[in-house]
């Protein structure tokens, strides 16, 4: 089957190639100035979108390409301190930075616990947001009060609510430990063990991402059609397997496309780790992002060279895992 | 078009946050042609929230009676984000400070970046002479001088006199009865002995120097953090924290500590002058006669502090150039200094302000004075400010236990060797 599409694919584009080229060895300056003439409204209007989009994504893009290449850091590239105006002295490198950063073993390890805190975040959250939103599609009574506090956790900005859980996780003054003494239970390190902290990182991402997912697959199960569900009961057919053969097919659309969603906001899921542990306990929760910034900004002299190079690693490796998982989709029969 | 509507919101949004970043520069000239100065001085002091602020605002602000013309413009930016972001002002030119204060360690890295302008033959500095030489060591850098020395200081142990009391307990002078009095300690009355800040390698440095250790040895170029006695005090640490006789956190340490030791919690705490003011503010000292200062417990090679303090420098690319000078002068001057040094107990860098009323007869910085004088100096090359990451990350996974007291060591003088190429 993969083959089969590949081939088709590489077929229709070589058509498209050929398609192309048949029609500009013809006259291509006329062609150009048909199209300008016909459709140089189109232009007009898209011109400021292009000029803006590349600016703003294609320059940083391409700018941070080019310092991976480099061995950019705080001591060589360019400052103007006032008058005084010091030239760039970085030099290309070459993929250097990248070897080394392949070779060595920090970037796998940190990219071990990263594909651990995304899998656990996303599976998580996705669990706890379908079973969410299966109880709210029913009839209970004050569902729409229960739906917004749900949805509360959204609401609020995703740094006051981080800091607010870093004070509930305070070892010595936490609520969360004052709690737990009410109960005779010992203070738990939340941040301060390296297990802990990796337990309570998560926490707060499944915290954060659970209204999100149960808004989107509620709006999913609402589009299910309730006759299906009806002719099923008639049938004689278990809440279990109404769950089975009718919800989850029902929701693929919908799930298909924020399960992929989320694990590229938690694959780069910067305020939490940041903010609640800021890597730490030594490194035990630094995730790619954290540690591509700490390289850019924390450390001195700043490595911008090494930063860049971890930045598009992580670039390279979300674009591998959406284009794997469009494929296993289509696979599957899904037009995404 | 939604997309449209999507970039153009974004073009509008920087637009609005382009003319915001524009109005924060100082954008106001200082003008000596007519022999007064005039314009904005932004300053960026560093000093600790709700207890030290309040007076750095009140004396900075005291500059316009000097000089009517001149607004100062006083912010308070917190120390543990002061050095990255004056960094990240300073080399894009906009947003910077006029005056910062930079903290001793960082100075010469300020001033290799090119991000300090030179201070010699200026307003800036007066009386030279005065200053403490150890104060003014970290304001040189290849021959010339990039700040003036504001504070200077050193490390202690903190303790409740009272609890020390309740469990009968003198202040331990090694690290061995640091241990027994902390056991005492919990014997007695409940409470952990020691608060060790585990965020923060400064407060390791003390055990370090205890050991006979240093970070690194500038005059033969060699990484000493990982010699035998960079391991032995990675251990000490470590076995202070397992037998119970510290207790530390990963983050938060600072507030963890002051609240641990405002409230009782805990009996002693390793600080500095800078924390007096704040500590002071606590329940347990409403009484201040409650709080004992004492050297640092000696190691197994003797007894060392690290020396510290702040400075105040000039950004280059500052638009008020002889204003910040004059600002600078003043901030640093013996008057001013003596007025720091009563209200907030912090230890002047100018020799003359010790003998001055008031000062003279100040317990806390009549403590501090001896230790200063005895403290350990780092070396000031660019890179010392840079020497504590790499340091952090390994104290606490050997605090936490994720990495032994050898390995903790040895990544850390692994990581300096990157930094100081050549190095041994």
């Amino acid at each position: 089957m993969a083959v089969d599409t590949s081939s088709q694919s590489m077929a229709k584009a070589a058509g498209d190639v050929a398609r192309g080229r048949s029609r500009g060895t013809g006259k291509p300056e006329t062609k150009l100035k048909r199209s300008l003439s016909t459709h140089w409204y189109a232009w007009a209007m898209v011109a400021p979108v292009t000029v803006v989009i590349a600016v703003i994504i294609g320059y940083p893009l391409f700018r941070g390409v080019y310092l991976s290449l480099t061995d950019a850091n705080e001591r060589n590239v360019a400052r103007s301190i006032g008058v005084n105006e010091i030239p760039a002295t970085y030099e290309f490198v070459g993929l250097d930075n990248y070897t080394e950063a392949l070779t060595g073993d920090q970037f796998l390890g940190t990219l071990g616990w990263t594909l651990v805190w995304t899998v656990a975040c996303v599976s998580v959250t996705f669990v706890m947001g379908l079973g969410l939103a299966n109880m709210l599609n029913r009839r209970i009574a004050g569902r729409s009060f229960y739906r917004m506090l749900l949805i509360l956790p959204w609401a609020v900005p995703g740094f006051v609510s981080v800091f607010a859980w870093r004070f509930l996780y305070n070892q010595d003054n936490g609520l969360l430990n004052k709690i737990l003494a009410g109960g005779g239970i010992d203070a738990v390190p939340w941040l301060n063990d390296p297990t802990w902290a990796k337990f309570s990182v998560i926490a707060v991402n499944v915290w954060l991402g659970v209204p999100f997912m149960m808004v989107a697959l509620l709006g999913g199960l609402q589009s299910i059609p309730g006759e299906l569900y009806e002719a099923a009961e008639m049938d004689g057919a278990s809440a279990w397997q109404r769950f089975r053969n009718i919800t989850l097919p029902g929701l693929r659309s919908v799930s298909t496309t924020v399960i992929l969603l989320s694990t590229i906001w938690t694959f780069n899921m910067f305020p939490v780790i940041f903010l609640l542990t800021r890597g730490g306990p030594g490194e035990a929760t630094q995730i790619l992002v954290t540690q591509a910034y700490k390289f850019a900004f924390e450390i001195s002299p700043r490595d911008f060279a090494q930063s860049s190079t971890w930045g598009v690693l992580i670039l390279v490796l979300l674009m591998l895992f959406a284009a794997v998982y469009r494929r296993v989709l289509r696979k599957q029969g899904e037009v995404w | 078009m939604r997309r449209g509507i999507a970039a153009i919101a974004l073009v509008s949004a920087l637009a609005v946050s382009a003319t915001a970043c524009g109005g924060d520069d100082s954008g106001d000239t200082g003008n000596k042609s007519s022999g007064e100065l005039s314009g904005t001085v932004t300053w960026w002091d560093t000093s600790t929230v709700g207890s030290e602020d309040k007076v750095f605002k009140k004396i900075a602000e005291d500059f316009t009676k000097k000089h009517p013309k001149v607004t100062v413009k006083y912010v308070n930016v917190p120390f543990g984000e002061a050095q990255n972001k004056f960094k990240n002002a300073a080399q894009s030119g906009s947003g910077a400070p006029d005056v910062i204060r930079s903290e001793v360690a960082w100075t010469p890295e300020f001033a290799d970046l090119g991000y300090l302008a030179p201070l010699d033959g200026t307003a800036a500095l007066k009386d030279e002479d005065d200053f403490l030489k150890q104060a003014a060591a970290s304001t040189k850098y290849n021959g010339k001088t990039y700040a003036a020395p504001q504070v200077i200081d050193s490390m202690g142990i903190f303790y409740n006199k009272k609890i020390f009391k309740e469990a009968g307990v003198e202040v331990p002078k090694t690290i061995d009865e640091l241990k027994t009095v902390s056991a005492a300690i919990k014997d007695k009355t409940g409470k952990t002995g020691l608060y060790l800040r585990g965020d923060d390698a400064y407060w390791f440095l003390s055990f370090l120097y205890g050991e006979g250790g240093d970070l690194v040895d500038a005059k033969n170029k060699s990484i000493t953090v990982d010699n035998e006695a960079g391991v032995k005090a990675m251990k000490v640490v470590k076995d202070l924290v397992t037998s119970g006789a510290a207790k530390t956190d990963a983050t938060d340490g600072w507030n963890n500590m002051q609240t641990a030791f405002k409230e009782g919690k805990v009996a002693m705490m390793i600080n500095g002058p800078w924390a007096v003011a704040d500590t002071y503010a606590g329940p347990e000292f409403t009484d201040k006669a409650n709080l004992g200062v004492a050297p640092v417990p000696a190691g197994s090679a003797g007894q060392g502090a690290p020396q510290g303090g702040h400075n105040l420098a000039v950004y280059a690319g500052s638009k008020n150039l002889d204003a910040s000078y004059a600002f600078t002068e003043y901030m640093t001057s013996a008057e001013t200094q003596a007025q720091v040094a009563k209200e907030l107990n912090l230890l002047p860098t100018r020799t003359s302000v010790y003998s001055q009323p008031g000062v003279a007869s100040n317990e806390i910085v009549n403590f501090f004075r001896p230790v200063v004088d005895k403290a350990v100096e780092r070396p000031w090359i660019p890179e010392t400010g840079s020497l504590f990451a790499p340091l952090v990350t390994e104290y606490t996974k050997v605090l936490t236990g994720q990495t032994t007291p050898e390995k903790g060591a040895k990544a850390a003088g692994d990581a300096y060797r990157k930094l100081l190429k050549d190095w041994k």
